[in-house]
């Protein structure tokens, strides 16, 4: 927050409340959280009945298991899809969480960075191991990898 | 102005208008109940919870998406890492975490629902104890489901 001139405030009981002009962020943030919320009660849901319910569960999980659902478009863009409503959406909850318990401003600039940095590193992460993961790499144990990655040279 | 020292008992009675200083009325005893704003009802609790468990599945997300990174660097980094979420420490914290992310999930919805439906606000108590009864059943289905996987063969 900055210091508001004086002139700038609204004399008492003026007829009209002055409206901000632009774009409401806050506005769109609030409506963020609602539609990728309801959208990640889908495909969170979806996630976990995969990966813990189906088949062994937590037990079947490894790279074979990893390989076989990332080799298939299908897995690929759920997981992209996933992975940025899910960090935008958290991320967004704890900038509400610092904005409401920090008040220093330094110590609210830097963490608000920290959060941003970090979610921005991940996004790039993750959207890069999604779609340059190779299934099959060269030289693995065959033991390790998937089973139709066949011959390994 | 140079402070001539008054008698601290004459000060107030023997007032000269110049240098007496403004007494302020002693402010009225808080309305607010205990004298906090958290009123200990069912909306201060979904409000609480929904921060709590936020939290929790942002810090994990966090992890999730550097573990899941390490298919990219060969199957026995990811192997090693995820073997982890497969022993009986871990595994019960992983019903901790689907406990939150299905609290989080239902409690989501309520809160969509408080806002967009015309009498949500009037519902958000039965709500509430709607949400905790759905994660109840919820969790009744997956506990066994995934102890069984975690301590079974």
């Amino acid at each position: 927050m900055t210091t508001t001139d004086v002139s700038q405030l609204d004399a008492p009981r003026s007829p009209h409340a002055r409206t901000r002009r632009g774009i409401n962020l806050e506005k769109w943030g609030w409506i963020y959280m609602r539609v990728s919320g309801v959208i990640l009660v889908v495909l969170i849901f979806g996630h976990l009945f995969v990966n813990l319910v189906l088949g062994d569960g937590v037990s079947q999980i490894d790279f074979a298991f990893v390989a076989g659902k990332l080799s298939d478009p299908f897995w690929q863009w759920y997981d992209f899809f996933l992975l940025w409503f899910a960090l935008i959406h958290g991320s967004n909850g704890m900038r509400t969480i610092i904005n409401d318990y920090v008040s220093a401003p330094r110590v609210r600039t830097i963490l608000l960075g920290a959060l941003a940095s970090s979610a921005a590193v991940l996004l790039i992460l993750g959207t890069l191991v999604i779609f340059t993961f190779d299934p099959c790499p060269a030289g693995a144990d065959p033991a390790l990898v998937a089973s139709f990655c066949g011959d390994l040279s | 102005m140079p402070a001539k020292a008054m008698p601290a008992t004459e000060g107030a009675a023997a007032a000269d208008s110049s240098s007496a200083t403004m007494t302020v009325p002693a402010p009225r005893p808080s309305v607010i109940p205990g004298g906090t704003l958290y009123r200990g009802n069912e909306g201060m609790w979904s409000w609480v919870l929904h921060r709590i468990t936020g939290v929790a599945i942002y810090f994990f997300l966090l992890v999730h998406i550097l573990d899941t990174a390490l298919v990219r660097v060969s199957p026995e980094a990811y192997n090693a890492v995820i073997g982890a979420y497969k022993t009986p420490l871990m595994g019960i914290a992983e019903l901790g975490l689907v406990a939150a992310v299905v609290f989080h999930a239902f409690n989501g919805l309520r809160i969509i629902l408080v806002d967009f439906w015309g009498v949500g606000t009037r519902h958000q108590k039965a709500m509430f104890y709607i949400v905790i009864a759905l994660s109840v059943v919820v969790m009744a289905a997956f506990t066994p489901r995934h102890l069984i996987s975690v301590f079974g063969g």
